[in-house]
């Protein structure tokens, strides 16, 4: 079973469509990325999942169940760290983070210390005094020592300086080796690569493209530039092959990453000397989907 | 820094202020101008004769009267000017002191507070520049506020009401405005905070209006060492003194000359006073949506009730010297009020001062529901909710808070006014009858709350329209007598309905009532909270 699963999600404003027939799925242990710019529509799915809002259709399941009915029963065992932590001015961030904790049940006080020390966050001081990095540590570190099986993290990791990203990647990376289940929403695409198993591109409040990182890359191009004893010639006839630049026996081009195979072997007619190859990044995925409009128009979901 | 450079940008600032304020400075200007304005066109209609006017005077010579309104020696020759200057400078004024003080720490703590003076002092401004502005905005609104008012009144061609008179009245108001102006730019300096500034100027504004109701009771020295006391001894359409308000510009310059070096001496965004440090771990009260619901609103609770206490108290004195008063009345009076006996006499103005009390409750008793909703604004209760915590677990901790509440501050008000008023009246029957009459109006108070909570369920972003029911219900009280409302323009306020004890007889069927209408309105509210979105 689905930890999350929804289909043909919408969320209407209004006039405003923020979420427009979304489809997403996250498997038990999973760590899925969430992707997309601003306004995409990912803090109104989030907002669903966490029963906050109040979705306009669709299908919408966690741990096969009703975010919106059976909020307080799921709650227990969902941990939420938003991209913008509001706290309580008065409180202290030690105040803050035990009162989040019994708010869902469990917390485990060895693990909390251990992670108040990791995040270098100093638990004594009123959260009006905090910074936004700090404001941000308070809810990771309450949810990072609770027990939840699923953690929604909406760009958790804004104002965190990058000593401190190293420290969050390190607590994802543990909590998916208990075995528990992480969307992770960001923009930071370098996060996403590291940590996540699988993504899923929003767009317009719908997503474009999902499946693992791998899978992805196979719809993508590899970089390639290759030096070779003999002059390179009929390279451009190849299927696949892409913004070739010939020079001689230099050759630099894009290339579809089904036809590698066919492309090397060719190549290696003509003595390879030297090659590197550039694995494609999530950020070309993304540009793709992208590039072209640049922002998105029309869904702004953000809150 | 140079003197020059220490206030460059003022000018730009004062315009983006004046911007910024486009709508809420006349809207203050434009009310307190209509409400003085049409005071003093009822008075000249309801008190067209010499006799009505000094019949007036004689319900007014009593210590509560007093203390709810003016020195005396307005009440020697009660012209129409007299009677503007005796009822409205105190009130009025309160109302310029609290535009004043809003207006400045709106434009200077609140304004670091949110961090945008950093964004600013890091442009081409000196460091004083926002104080400055803040200081000549509320400076001429206070000036322009006073002209326009000084030119309708004298324009009304009212005999006793003489130009210089009028400027002297508007004068008179506008020095509160400035000294409270003043004030809020030193408090700016202390705090870190625009709330907590807001909420000590607001705390000296009303300690100087009882500081001159208890100097005008007793013998007058205590009025001077108020400044909304300096501005009711200007006397103005009576001997027309200026000198009074000297010693308010005096006190203003003296405040201003006190902010500015302390600004100097602190950082950016920083107060004066320094916040402490906390503890690390929360305590076991901080378990649950309803302690937190406390947590946060625990210093408020506290204050408000030992306040309601100090209320009862100060009104629960005057039902003796009420008493007293009555037994040197002259005969011609006491036919003025054929039925009241002199204990029945009594028995009215402490319900009256009751029901007073009770509105004034009903400040901190909207606050603490309304407190909801500035956690949802906040985005705080999202946290909340994401927690294994209901809508209606949430929502079900302010409204018990608020009503558990609303049951203590009218307790305190009624013990206040018990202690005091079985004292001054040597009859200690008196104290339990007051708890009785205060806690009699815990079910109107209600109903203010159910409102609020039926707004924050349904209509959210106009949850702040629940202060219409004080508001409103303070001028039926209040101006409904002297205004002669209608009786259905009374019944549109909630304490309308409550039996004003102990004059009048104990009586379920309107507190049962109150009681349900506050309960339907807390369902329809819940049933709305709980279906809708949550929004910022």
């Amino acid at each position: 079973m689905s930890v999350i699963e929804a289909k043909k999600l919408t969320k209407h404003y209004g006039q405003v469509k923020a979420l427009n027939g979304l489809d997403l799925e996250v498997r038990p242990g999973e760590v899925l990325g969430f992707i997309g710019p601003n306004g995409a529509g990912k803090s109104t799915t989030i907002r669903i999942l966490l029963g906050l809002l109040r979705k306009t259709s669709g299908e919408v399941r966690l741990f096969g169940k009703d975010p919106w009915r059976d909020a307080v029963e799921l709650h227990r065992r969902i941990s939420y760290v938003p991209g913008d932590v509001n706290l309580w001015p008065t409180l202290t961030g030690g105040e803050a983070i035990d009162l989040l904790g019994r708010l869902r049940g469990d917390m485990d006080r060895k693990l909390r210390d251990r992670l108040l020390e990791r995040f270098n966050l100093d638990p004594t001081k009123k959260c009006r005094t905090y910074s936004k990095g700090n404001r941000q540590k308070v809810a990771l570190v309450s949810a990072f020592a609770s027990r939840s099986e699923l953690f929604i993290l909406d760009e958790p990791t804004s104002g965190l300086d990058p000593l401190m990203e190293a420290v969050f990647q390190e607590c994802v990376a543990e909590v998916r080796k208990q075995g528990r289940t992480v969307l992770l929403s960001s923009h930071i695409l370098a996060e996403v690569e590291k940590l996540c198993d699988r993504v899923a591109i929003i767009r317009d409040g719908r997503i474009v493209e999902s499946g693992s990182l791998d899978q992805l890359r196979h719809l993508t191009r590899t970089f390639i530039a290759v030096e070779t004893a003999q002059t390179i010639s009929g390279l451009e006839r190849l299927p696949g092959v892409h913004n070739l630049q010939l020079n001689g026996n230099k050759a630099q081009f894009q290339i579809d990453s089904s036809e590698m195979g066919n492309v090397l072997q060719f190549l290696a007619a003509f003595h390879i000397q030297s090659l590197t190859s550039t694995p494609p990044t999530l950020e070309e995925l993304f540009m793709r989907h992208y590039g072209d409009a640049g922002q998105t128009s029309g869904a702004r979901g953000e809150r | 820094m140079k003197r020059q450079q220490t206030l460059a940008g003022t000018g730009t600032l004062l315009l983006f202020m004046l911007r910024r304020d486009r709508i809420t400075v006349p809207v203050w200007m434009l009310s307190i101008i209509l409400l003085v304005l049409a005071t003093l066109a009822s008075f000249e209609s309801l008190y067209p004769t010499e006799e009505a006017r000094q019949d007036m005077a004689a319900t007014m010579l009593n210590p509560a009267a007093i203390a709810l309104t003016g020195p005396g020696f307005y009440l020697e020759d009660y012209t129409i000017g007299a009677m503007i200057s005796h009822q409205m400078i105190g009130m009025t004024g309160i109302a310029t002191g609290l535009m004043s003080i809003i207006l400045v720490i709106r434009h200077t703590r609140k304004e670091e507070e949110t961090g945008r003076v950093e964004l600013v002092r890091a442009s081409v401004t000196g460091r004083h520049a926002h104080t400055t502005a803040a200081l000549l905005l509320v400076l001429g609104v206070n000036v322009v506020l006073a002209l326009l008012l000084a030119l309708g009144m004298g324009g009304m061609g009212i005999d006793s009401v003489t130009w210089e008179g009028s400027f002297l009245f508007a004068a008179s108001l506008a020095s509160v405005g400035i000294v409270f102006a003043s004030i809020a730019i030193v408090l700016a300096q202390l705090t870190e905070h625009a709330r907590g500034a807001t909420g000590l100027g607001v705390g000296i504004l009303v300690a100087a209006y009882g500081l001159r109701a208890a100097g005008d009771i007793g013998n007058g020295s205590l009025s001077w060492l108020s400044p909304i006391g300096w501005a009711q001894q200007t006397s103005a359409y009576v001997d027309n003194m200026w000198s009074p308000l000297l010693l308010s510009a005096g006190l203003s310059v003296l405040l201003v000359a006190i902010a500015y070096p302390l600004s100097s001496r602190r950082d950016v965004g920083a107060g004066m006073v320094r916040p402490r440090r906390g503890r690390s771990e929360a305590s076991k009260a901080l378990t649950s949506p309803i302690g937190l619901a406390f947590r946060l609103q625990r210093t408020n609770l506290l204050v408000w009730s030992f306040a309601m206490l100090l209320i009862g108290m100060s009104y629960g004195s005057f039902i003796g010297e009420a008493e007293n008063m009555m037994d040197a009345m002259d005969d011609a009076l006491n036919n003025m009020l054929p039925e009241t006996g002199n204990a029945l006499f009594a028995d009215s103005i402490a319900g009256m001062f009751m029901t007073v009390t009770a509105i004034i409750a009903s400040i901190p008793a909207l606050q603490t529901v309304l407190r909801l909703r500035t956690e949802e604004k906040e985005g705080r209760i999202d946290m909340l909710l994401s927690g294994a915590v209901s809508r209606t677990r949430l929502l079900g901790s302010y409204f018990i808070l608020a009503f558990i509440y609303c049951v203590a501050l009218m307790f305190m008000a009624g013990l206040g006014m018990g202690i005091a008023g079985s004292q001054s009246m040597n009859d200690s029957g008196y104290l339990p009858d007051l708890i009785i009459a205060g806690l009699n109006f815990v079910p109107a108070l209600w109903v203010g709350i159910g409102l609020a909570a039926a707004l924050i369920g349904w209509f959210p972003r106009a949850a702040a329209s629940s202060w219409l029911i004080t508001i409103y219900s303070f001028i039926a009280v209040y101006l409904g007598g002297i205004l002669q409302l209608p009786e259905w323009m009374m019944r549109l306020s909630p304490f309308h309905f409550v039996p004003r004890l102990p004059a009048d007889a104990f009586e379920w069927p309107p507190l049962l009532g109150l009681t349900a209408v506050a309960l339907l309105l807390a369902i329809a509210g819940w049933s709305g909270f709980r279906q809708r979105d949550l929004n910022g």
